[in-house]
């Protein structure tokens, strides 16, 4: 355990278990004083907090490197995988250009559209499983399932795979940040596991997105194998928590203020508008940059190789950007969040997450339009990276 | 009233062309265009400034 935080401007704890839970009130502070705050906790780093900095930063590829995402250090791996990146999250231009290009075809608006029947389907035989009980836990029985069926189902996996994925997900994103040793082994298994599915579609081609990914060449040459073992790593680790936890945001948002809940349920039309605020008001990533040479940022010194997190959720939250920030309206029509990132980075997957959430929460208001939480005590956050949901027990008379 | 994609600035994040459809296209690679020469009418006008304030790259631009 670490110690508590006294001055959250020069000594914050990304995770802290109160500020994980609540992170608004300091966020809200931070931004009047001292919009760029900075700790020497897990590995030292700095938190711009304003809306306009967050995306000067993430635009800003020169100043601001890739080559390192993760909030806090990890450390270099020394296995067989030690080269394994997880591009283009992870590439800084030119490498990054191609990268991407490789992926975004996958993941267009018109291309995610193949995956929404499934996803529906997913999402359906989910709550046949609890509906009868009146109960359920939101974010365990529901949220936590979706993505991860989505992301095997594009892989060419079957979904007996998904409480592994999951563990793996959970290992290298959000409890192996405080457990160097865990994340190191859940890597690792993800990317043996992954590298025998590379091994199989080799032999033999599926349609599927890691036969995809292999069939393709750039500058004439085949992707190599670490290339597209380290993307397919990639969306294993960004498609999952993520939208899991978005989805379980709005689901706690849902559960928690009724009168939206109605609305929404007797409102479908309005679904749309009131998930982009449900991204704006609970965004749930955080990304890191490495400083890549001495530099000033808004009157603070910067020295290479340093941590800058992204903090996208408090941006989000900017009144400077954003009238009346701290309430949630979700019928809120102007709404520039950057819950996906700005830039030549802007998550890839925004348009599957989009549609992944737009389809569970449909499908869960058509069946479940009336529902609470069980206990508020009961509900747990996780946050660092990804912030969102983990225990959500809600009850449907 | 005309719309235009800036492509230079454009991410791909899609909220013009979740909003207005009508008036904004998705290519193969998921960035935005704007439809035909741009021409918005006048019933759509209210969907073209919606588009505008809410893509978070501020890569389309409105003449009026």
């Amino acid at each position: 355990m670490s110690t508590p935080v006294k001055d959250w401007a020069t000594d914050y704890d990304i995770f802290d278990p109160g500020y994980v839970a609540n992170p608004f009130g300091v966020w809200d502070e931070l931004r009047q004083k001292c919009p760029v705050a900075h700790t020497d906790r897990w590995g030292g780093s700095w938190l711009p907090t304003r809306y306009e900095d967050v995306f000067a930063i993430a635009r800003d590829v020169e100043r601001f490197s890739s080559t390192e995402i993760t909030v806090a250090p990890t450390l270099d791996a020394d296995d067989e995988y030690a080269a394994v990146k997880s591009p283009p999250i992870s590439s800084d231009p030119p490498e990054h250009t191609w990268a991407r290009r490789l992926i975004l075809p996958l993941f267009s608006p018109k291309a995610v559209e193949r995956f929404e029947p499934t996803t529906r389907q997913f999402c359906r035989a989910l709550i046949d499983r609890f509906i009868n009980s009146g109960r359920a836990d939101a974010a365990v029985d529901y949220a936590q399932q979706i993505p991860v069926r989505v992301i095997a189902n594009m892989l060419g996996i079957d979904e007996t795979m998904s409480d592994t994925f999951t563990y793996w997900v959970r290992g290298v994103l959000e409890l192996g940040l405080t457990d160097p040793e865990l994340r190191r082994r859940c890597r690792l298994e993800a990317l043996q596991f992954l590298m025998q599915q590379v091994a199989a579609r080799k032999s033999e081609p599926k349609d599927d997105l890691i036969s995809y990914l292999l069939s393709q060449q750039v500058d004439g040459q085949p992707v190599s194998d670490a290339h597209v073992l380290g993307t397919c790593g990639l969306l294993l680790v960004a498609g999952i928590d993520t939208t899991w936890s978005s989805i379980g945001s709005a689901l706690w948002h849902l559960a928690t203020h009724p009168e939206d809940r109605r609305r929404l349920a007797a409102e479908p039309g309005l679904l749309r508008t009131a998930m982009e605020e449900f991204l704006r008001a609970y965004s749930p990533v955080t990304m890191a940059r490495i400083v890549s040479g001495d530099t000033e940022f808004q009157g603070t010194r910067m020295c290479a190789g340093e941590r800058v997190l992204m903090s996208f959720p408090s941006a989000n939250r900017d009144p400077a950007v954003f009238p009346d920030a701290d309430k949630v309206l979700i019928d809120r029509e102007q709404n520039r969040h950057i819950a996906f990132g700005v830039g030549i980075h802007r998550c890839a997957g925004s348009n599957l997450a989009r549609m992944e959430m737009r389809v569970a929460l449909e499908e869960w208001l058509a069946r479940i339009p009336e529902f609470r939480l069980e206990n508020a005590a009961a509900v747990t956050w996780a946050g660092g990276q990804v912030r969102g949901p983990r225990m959500l027990p809600v009850v449907f008379p | 009233m005309k719309v235009r994609v800036d492509c230079d600035r454009c991410q791909g994040h899609s909220r013009c062309y979740s909003l207005a459809p009508e008036l904004f296209d998705s290519d193969e690679l998921g960035y935005s265009k704007e439809r035909g020469d741009g021409t918005v009418p006048p019933e759509l006008e209210a969907k073209a400034r919606l588009a505008e304030a809410n893509c978070p790259e501020r890569a389309i631009e409105i003449e009026e």
